[in-house]
């Protein structure tokens, strides 16, 4: 069966490692700070200007002034810190933070990245996320492997406008994991119970099988 | 010590005209200028640039002056919670420039810090880039981001002392520390205004040597955008 937006954060978990510093984008991504894998230690980004990003404050004791990157109300965790914007990015850009775990719209297969704009239809703006996957030396992409009309998401080429080029490399779909790599996606993972041909449908980028691909463990 | 207190919004704005660009400092409703907003819809003055990371909600924040039509460009970083904005945008009436987050910061801390421009791997390959230089450096490629040239930049602090001296408050930070100084009047309004020598100088976190006009704020109503909690047990 296909995984829910929950089991696809709990994939992504497994992939933090030790004294990482993580920067979770908004929808699915946001739901990994729910599975951090015991026994390690990572700090949570949220680049309007927090890290040590704690969990939602206790009713009642929400703070208007402190708020994480989607706006939503949180709190900060004992050994956090609060800083500018441009000390934040200066975190990004400097490649201080190991990991960025964001949505899309659209992957491609040299690992282009779409997910800001749908020209004369969603105008929202890019955020941090063309800062983001610039400097990120580990991108995750968490994302429903096909859209809303069924159309596959992993594409030969992007249709939208960019967001980054050639950067991203692992992608955590409903059905699969993937690896990006001499332009290609290439299959780790099946969701339990996907076939590989449900995933070779799924996929309009060239799509690499080599061996035999074990279901995730969730 | 050099005496930044002007009496009200009313003298802190003095000078601002139709045409003028203007800083605001803010992410979402958080740490927004919200007295100096509320003047500039009193005042009425057009055909501004605003140049904010984000345009308010429709009745809050930078949301009022859409409403009113004041705004001739926007310069943001994203723009979701505002749906006047995006009618406006789409329909052409209102001018958008839609650039990067750290891009947009750093745009206002080099104008702050007197650097003409910078080169940033945000937004290369893509149409932010569009028409600027590009350069590698060390195999990767950069695109070349010039400074902000603003008239005005309207900030919001948690304390400040009459010197123009500045702390802020949990992420009601955000870009407001990088707007001070980086146009040619930096006003500062503040929920509590001290007399100079109150404030320890060591937790200043800007000097105000970057503020020219410091009043004292009122009634800040602080919306929430998204109200996230935890049940209590």
């Amino acid at each position: 069966m296909a995984l829910s937006k929950e089991q696809i954060a709990q994939r992504i978990a497994k992939e933090l490692q030790d004294k990482w510093y993580v920067n979770l984008g908004i929808g699915i991504p946001t739901l990994v700070a729910n599975y951090i894998p015991k026994g390690i230690e990572v700090e949570f980004q949220s680049e309007n200007g927090l890290l040590g990003m704690g969990p939602f404050p206790v009713e009642g004791t929400e703070d208007a002034d402190l708020i994480n990157a989607g706006k939503q109300t949180v709190t900060v965790l004992d050994g956090g810190s609060i800083f500018d914007s441009a000390t934040s990015f200066s975190m990004i850009r400097g490649r201080h933070v190991q990991l960025t775990v964001l949505g899309a719209m659209e992957v491609a297969e040299n690992g282009d990245i779409a997910n800001w704009k749908i020209p004369g239809k969603m105008v929202k703006g890019m955020g941090g996320a063309m800062d983001l996957v610039a400097s990120a030396e580990n991108i995750i992409v968490a994302m429903m492997h096909t859209n809303k009309r069924g159309e596959s998401k992993l594409l030969k080429k992007c249709s939208l406008p960019l967001t980054g080029v050639g950067c991203v490399t692992k992608i955590v779909t409903n059905l699969a994991v993937l690896e990006i790599k001499d332009n290609a996606f290439h299959l780790l993972e099946r969701a339990p119970g996907v076939s590989i041909e449900d995933i070779q449908k799924a996929t309009e980028g060239t799509l690499i099988i080599n061996g035999e691909i074990p279901e995730m463990n969730i | 010590m050099i005496n930044k207190k002007v009496n009200n919004v009313q003298e802190a704005l003095e000078g601002v005209k139709s045409g003028m660009t203007l800083m605001l400092g803010g992410f979402g409703l958080c740490g927004i200028p919200e007295n100096a907003i509320s003047e500039l819809v009193k005042l009425d003055i057009r055909e501004v640039t605003c140049i904010s990371n984000n345009a308010g909600v429709d009745d809050f924040g930078l949301g009022l002056l859409l409403q009113n039509k004041q705004i001739k460009k926007m310069i943001s970083s994203y723009v979701g919670e505002n749906d006047e904005f995006e009618r406006q945008m789409l329909s052409g009436e209102l001018e958008v420039e839609l650039t990067p987050q750290g891009t947009l910061a750093e745009k206002c801390r080099a104008a702050q810090a007197g650097f003409p421009a910078f080169y940033t791997p945000a937004g290369y390959g893509t149409e932010v880039a569009e028409g600027k230089e590009t350069r590698e450096f060390d195999g990767k490629m950069y695109v070349l981001e010039p400074a902000f040239k603003a008239d005005f930049a309207f900030v919001k602090a948690w304390k400040g002392d009459t010197a123009g001296n500045l702390i802020f408050k949990g992420t009601a930070r955000n870009f407001n520390p990088n707007m001070c100084g980086a146009a040619t009047i930096t006003v500062a309004e503040v929920e509590e205004l001290v007399p100079a020598g109150t404030l320890d100088p060591n937790q200043i976190h800007i000097p105000g040597i970057f503020v020219q006009r410091i009043f004292q704020g009122t009634a800040y109503e602080k919306r929430i955008e998204q109200r996230t909690v935890t049940p209590k047990s």
